[in-house]
């Protein structure tokens, strides 16, 4: 099987299976889901039976439906914070890296200031403030995470922007649009997509510890970290129930790193070497 | 042991994973006491046999035949640590690049006992007196302190060096040193030069010399070893090799040195139409002024020259002329109108007029975009050439360097490194330049390789009347194709005319100095080299 003119490694293979798992079982969730989201069905945590496959949770809802539904939330608001993160963080990146001086070390500068917060400080102030709906959670986790996206297109624009062939491109007379777009961006890929893999996986966990404080999405609709949050007293009682949306935290996110993997395996190699 | 030579190389043959020979039943034997060049371009295997001779593979490739004998000892015979044994005590390498080879976070003494310390051969403090003796017969300044320092605080050719005196610090009997001097200046190559053949000659060891410049070779090797594509193509004494070639390509490598010694063609001083002038031009880097007062001018159809040792300021020359950096006192002129400082003030079509060809072609060409998108973008951007007219003009421009049409497909990364200059070139010709400013175009490319960009470079400059200003520190460059040059010493100009005025001062102390490093192809330049210089 082939992606990009490129053969898909087996792990790439797997992880693409597992992310299509992921992706379809939540688009289906309405109509392959035994119960509604919300539905109170059974006991408190009741043991997994025929009736309920994982059980039931804190208060007696399935926990396979509410899985199912909270994949949407979750997944929506990580690959859309992710986004945010990557747009913010590589637009402004690569500008300060191209017009430098005074304004790259303005922008720098303000950076260092918001990252030598603890992010998770500055979430909990913000959401308090603004609200915890969805929107706000995805810009304020876009915002916090594109501080760390900045540092790196930042770097990695600086490293390339005395490269022969950029300062060609300038004496040529080319604009800035031509130099970001052509000759920077395609050769500050595979340092982009490896990031891209780790981010995502960090703001997973991020929206997950929210999640678990109260502050991501609110009940009673369903996200995996606040699943394992309503649900870690039933570590005491010996369930399972905490484990279930804590094992699909990781799948997904394990699923994400095997793509980037073979991703950068393919765009680290040089230019124009085929296997 | 005596019968045995030193060191005896038999049908040896290295392959890469990919399963190319890289090199095919080559074999040598080597004495005490002699040397062995090792000739060929880039890809020859020169290196690859020096590295055998360790029994040492770079990784990727594998020694798969033939005996590698060591005194009578075969060390293909011998387990990894029995090599290991040989390794730097019996055999010693020096690198080409002593700025890459040494680690910059430990003192040179360190790394220079590491040897004889780890191979049990000496106590720290034997090694340290030997080493001390070593920087004495290297002519290292204040020999007994000169292991404090940090490779970082001594210069490129003392570096050098201080890798010559970490290979003897185990006193081998076999040096082998690949390229030694291909990193240095001309002034400096020979300091190197007659130390390393003194101390062959002093401590009776054995090396082989691996280098692509023929007159280097000439001047301290025995005999030699002309090498292509993995093959041995001619061996016999340095003098029979130099003198009278048996093949073709050993033939053609010697009349590249010989034609650099002489004008290879007519140098008319017409001097037509003036395009560009330098008055009193100053560049500075922050407070350090890198070039002050350098005035003269390029006309139409002819090539200057700007020569200089490193650090002279010649390309700073380049730069400024080009606006990448701006000049911070003088003028520049440019058909008649003055010439704005740096390339953002200039309008497009004089950025178009004045194109610039770096020394790198690797680094000078976008990885990322295929041939045709590289040379195709100053036609869209200077003539708004699209689809169809834009890929016939690309073609154009790639059958006028002498590349096969169907490179536009291509990616940089499947050039070869001449090839990328041609693509190089191809892509300033295409915003049809006045002026073309070539820096060290080149200086990273095989002698034969080279001597086909001069002669491309010349028949353009036949054909479209450009106007070449040429950067190099190579002076049998100058002599072919330069018309008029310009020299520079630490920024400042020192002398300025026709090239042949200026090849005829030999007694002026800076030229004649630049002219005089230049190694000729002959066995006996350094001795008259060495005699001239005590006598004068």
């Amino acid at each position: 099987m082939k992606l990009f003119g490129s053969r898909l490694s087996t792990p790439a293979l797997i992880g693409i299976a597992l992310l299509v798992a992921i992706v379809g079982a939540g688009l289906l969730a309405p109509w392959i889901a035994p119960y509604g989201e919300t539905d109170l069905v059974g006991d408190v945590w009741a043991p997994p039976s025929l009736a309920f496959p994982l059980g039931t949770d804190n208060l007696g809802r399935d926990m396979l439906s509410r899985l199912l539904f909270a994949t949407r939330t979750t997944l929506t608001v990580v690959i859309l914070s992710t986004i945010v993160a990557f747009a913010l963080g590589v637009a402004i990146g690569f500008l300060s890296a191209l017009i430098g001086g005074l304004i790259d070390q303005l922008i720098s500068a303000l950076v260092n200031v918001i990252m030598a917060v603890p992010v998770l400080i500055v979430a909990l102030m913000v959401l308090a403030v603004l609200g915890t709906s969805v929107p706000v959670l995805i810009l304020t986790m876009g915002i916090l995470e594109a501080t760390r996206v900045y540092r790196l297109a930042r770097a990695v624009a600086n490293g390339l922007i005395v490269q022969e062939f950029v300062r060609i491109a300038a004496l040529r007379g080319e604009g800035w649009r031509w130099i970001v777009w052509r000759e920077i961006l395609p050769n500050a890929v595979p340092a982009l997509v490896a990031e891209f893999g780790l981010r995502f996986c960090f703001i997973f966990l991020f929206v997950a510890s929210l999640s678990f404080l109260g502050l991501g999405v609110q009940p009673p609709f369903a996200d995996w970290g606040a699943m394992v949050h309503d649900n870690t007293a039933a570590i005491n009682l010996g369930g399972l129930a905490p484990f279930y949306p804590a094992a699909a935290i990781a799948v997904t996110t394990i699923a994400v790193n095997l793509i980037v993997d073979w991703l950068l395996s393919v765009h680290a190699r040089p230019a124009g070497i085929k296997e | 042991m005596h019968d045995h030579p030193l060191l005896d190389i038999e049908n040896l043959v290295v392959t890469a994973t990919s399963g190319t020979r890289l090199v095919d039943s080559v074999s040598l034997k080597l004495e005490r006491g002699s040397v062995l060049g090792l000739i060929g371009e880039s890809g020859a295997g020169k290196s690859t046999i020096a590295l055998a001779a360790l029994a040492y593979s770079r990784p990727g490739c594998h020694i798969t035949g033939g005996t590698i004998r060591h005194g009578g000892v075969d060390l293909m015979e011998l387990d990894e640590d029995a090599r290991r044994a040989y390794r730097g005590a019996r055999i010693a390498y020096v690198a080409q690049s002593a700025a890459a080879a040494f680690n910059p976070a430990l003192t040179l003494m360190d790394q220079i006992c590491e040897g004889p310390v780890r191979h049990g051969l000496a106590s720290r403090k034997d090694a340290e007196a030997h080493a001390v003796e070593l920087f004495t017969a290297l002519d290292l300044p204040d020999p007994a302190r000169f292991g404090r320092r940090y490779p970082h605080q001594v210069s490129g050719g003392q570096l050098q060096r201080a890798m010559v005196a970490m290979a003897m610090s185990c006193r081998p009997d076999i040096l082998v040193l690949d390229e030694p001097t291909t990193a240095l200046d001309v002034t400096t190559q020979i300091e190197v030069l007659v130390l390393l053949r003194r101390l062959i000659r002093d401590q009776q060891v054995a090396a082989l010399y691996v280098t692509h410049d023929l007159a280097v070779v000439a001047q301290i090797a025995d005999r030699i070893m002309v090498l292509r594509h993995g093959k041995l193509v001619e061996e016999g004494a340095t003098a029979d090799v130099l003198l009278r070639p048996t093949t073709d390509y050993a033939r053609a490598l010697v009349a590249e040195r010989t034609a650099a010694r002489s004008a290879a063609f007519e140098v008319e001083d017409k001097r037509p139409e003036t395009v560009l002038v330098l008055d009193h031009v100053d560049v500075s880097y922050g407070p350090k002024k890198a070039v002050s007062g350098v005035s003269f001018s390029l006309s139409r159809g002819e090539t200057v020259a700007v020569i200089g040792e490193s650090g002279s300021g010649k390309s700073t020359i380049a730069y400024s002329i080009a606006g990448l950096v701006s000049a911070s006192g003088g003028e520049i002129q440019f058909d008649g109108g003055d010439l704005p400082p740096g390339h953002r003030e200039r309008d497009r079509d004089t950025l178009r007029r004045i194109q610039l060809v770096y020394q790198l072609p690797d680094v000078a060409l976008n990885p990322r975009q295929s041939i045709g998108e590289i040379i195709g973008r100053p036609l869209t951007f200077y003539f708004g050439l699209r689809g169809e007219a834009r890929s016939a003009r690309v073609g154009e421009l790639l059958s006028l360097v002498g590349l096969p049409v169907e490179f536009a497909q291509r990616l940089p990364g499947q050039l070869s490194g001449g090839q990328k200059q041609r693509v190089c070139i191809a892509r300033a010709l295409a915003a049809e330049p006045d002026v073309v400013i070539c820096d060290e175009v080149t200086s990273a490319l095989d002698p034969l390789v080279a001597e086909e960009i001069l002669k491309l470079l010349h028949r353009l400059q036949a054909e479209l009347g450009l106007a070449y200003l040429f950067i190099t520190h190579d002076l049998g460059i100058v002599r072919r194709i330069g018309h008029r040059v310009v020299v520079l010493a630490n920024g400042k100009m020192v002398a300025d005319g026709t090239t042949a005025e200026i090849f005829a001062q030999t007694d002026h102390p800076y030229i004649g100095k630049l002219i005089a490093s230049v190694p000729e192809l002959d066995t006996g330049w350094l001795d008259r080299h060495l005699q001239e210089r005590t006598a004068s």
